[in-house]
């Protein structure tokens, strides 16, 4: 089984912090990462990580986390950097940024990024523009760690429980990522999946959120990358010149 | 004869810096199921830290079959032990000690 981790919080600034967390990875039994990259990073940074992870034998995925503040912000933002990036998120903070999102084709995950119910956003409405463009919902689990130390897990589990249930029954894909930027906050995938039993989410539904979905991404955006994509179902076989 | 109880063991490994003592890893796992499961559930789950070997960051932790998944989230969700942070990897689980000690060697 191939397991994905599209949210690994890597700063190259501190070197080997980045190259303990990969190796962590690694070493937790994962094949493909995301690690999310500034627009403006150099290209020998990007060279320089993918080495890195080339190495130990995982698989580099390149992601942008947008975190626009109105949904012009946010189109903006993917006409600029969309085709730049495999993955692109969106941190939603509000609920018109949350809606621009769930029905654009150019998002592949919806983030947010506290469990106050005023700022999580998918109900049925969100759920079902999500599922009509592609749009996954991403769940961090470093999150759900750090809130279980702050506060009582009784409102996050409420929360995740009832917006997992939405997203299964309009077949929005979940995603489980590990948003974790220090090799403690990392956990095996399996373990990842025994905490999605908090909220009461079946082992097979965990683990399709740590393979089956993150990889569907990932593949969908790289054929689109690449150059013989034209559109949907139409790619280039073969050119032809003209004499 | 069938066992009343069927029993799972569990290999584990501690990511933590400093030294540790198994009394402060067992603490960590039963406040862990305390917290998400409450007393009922810690009773049921019926835990035993069978083995601590802090050289190697090793454990072995019993559980009754049932509460399995109770006890693996648990320990998924260990980011302390005192006041350090840590993290707790389930290596393997097995039915039997001796399973479970033939498996990890195979994984190591």
């Amino acid at each position: 089984m191939k397991f994905v981790d599209l949210h690994l919080c890597l700063s190259w600034k501190d070197e080997g912090q980045a190259r303990r967390l990969i190796a962590k990875s690694a070493e937790l039994g994962y094949s493909q990462i995301g690690v999310p990259l500034q627009p403006s990073i150099k290209p020998e940074v990007v060279n320089q990580m993918r080495l890195v992870c080339d190495e130990l034998g995982l698989d580099f995925v390149t992601r942008l986390d947008l975190a626009p503040r109105s949904s012009g912000e946010l189109l903006a933002g993917l006409r600029r950097f969309r085709r730049s990036f495999e993955v692109v998120s969106v941190f939603c903070s509000s609920k018109a940024v949350a809606r621009q999102a769930a029905k654009d084709r150019r998002v592949d995950l919806l983030c947010f990024q506290s469990f106050d119910p005023k700022k999580r956003f998918l109900d049925t409405a969100e759920a079902e523009l999500a599922s009509a463009s592609g749009a996954a919902l991403e769940l961090d689990m470093a999150q759900v760690l750090s809130g279980l130390e702050e506060r009582s897990g009784v409102g996050i589990f409420t929360r995740l429980r009832r917006e997992l249930g939405v997203a299964k029954s309009f077949d929005v894909p979940v995603i489980f990522s590990s948003g974790a930027s220090q090799p403690l906050l990392l956990r095996r995938p399996q373990d990842y999946a025994a905490l999605a039993f908090l909220f009461d989410v079946e082992a097979s539904f965990a683990l399709e959120a740590l393979t089956k979905n993150p990889v569907a991404v990932v593949e969908r955006n790289r054929k689109k990358l690449s150059l013989d994509y034209v559109a949907p179902g139409v790619r280039v076989i073969k050119e032809t010149r003209r004499l | 004869m069938t066992r009343l109880v069927r029993r799972r063991y569990l290999a584990l490994r501690v990511d933590c810096e400093g030294p540790l003592e198994s009394n402060a890893v067992s603490d960590a796992i039963w406040n862990a199921v305390l917290r998400l499961f409450g007393e009922v559930g810690a009773s049921q789950a019926g835990l035993y830290l069978v083995k601590y070997d802090d050289e190697k960051r090793y454990a072995v932790l019993r559980c009754a079959h049932k509460a399995l998944p109770m006890v693996r989230a648990a320990i998924a969700s260990i980011t302390r032990i005192g006041y350090a942070p840590a993290a707790v990897h389930v290596i393997r689980v097995s039915g039997t000690l001796k399973a479970l000690s033939r498996k990890t060697a195979n994984t190591s």
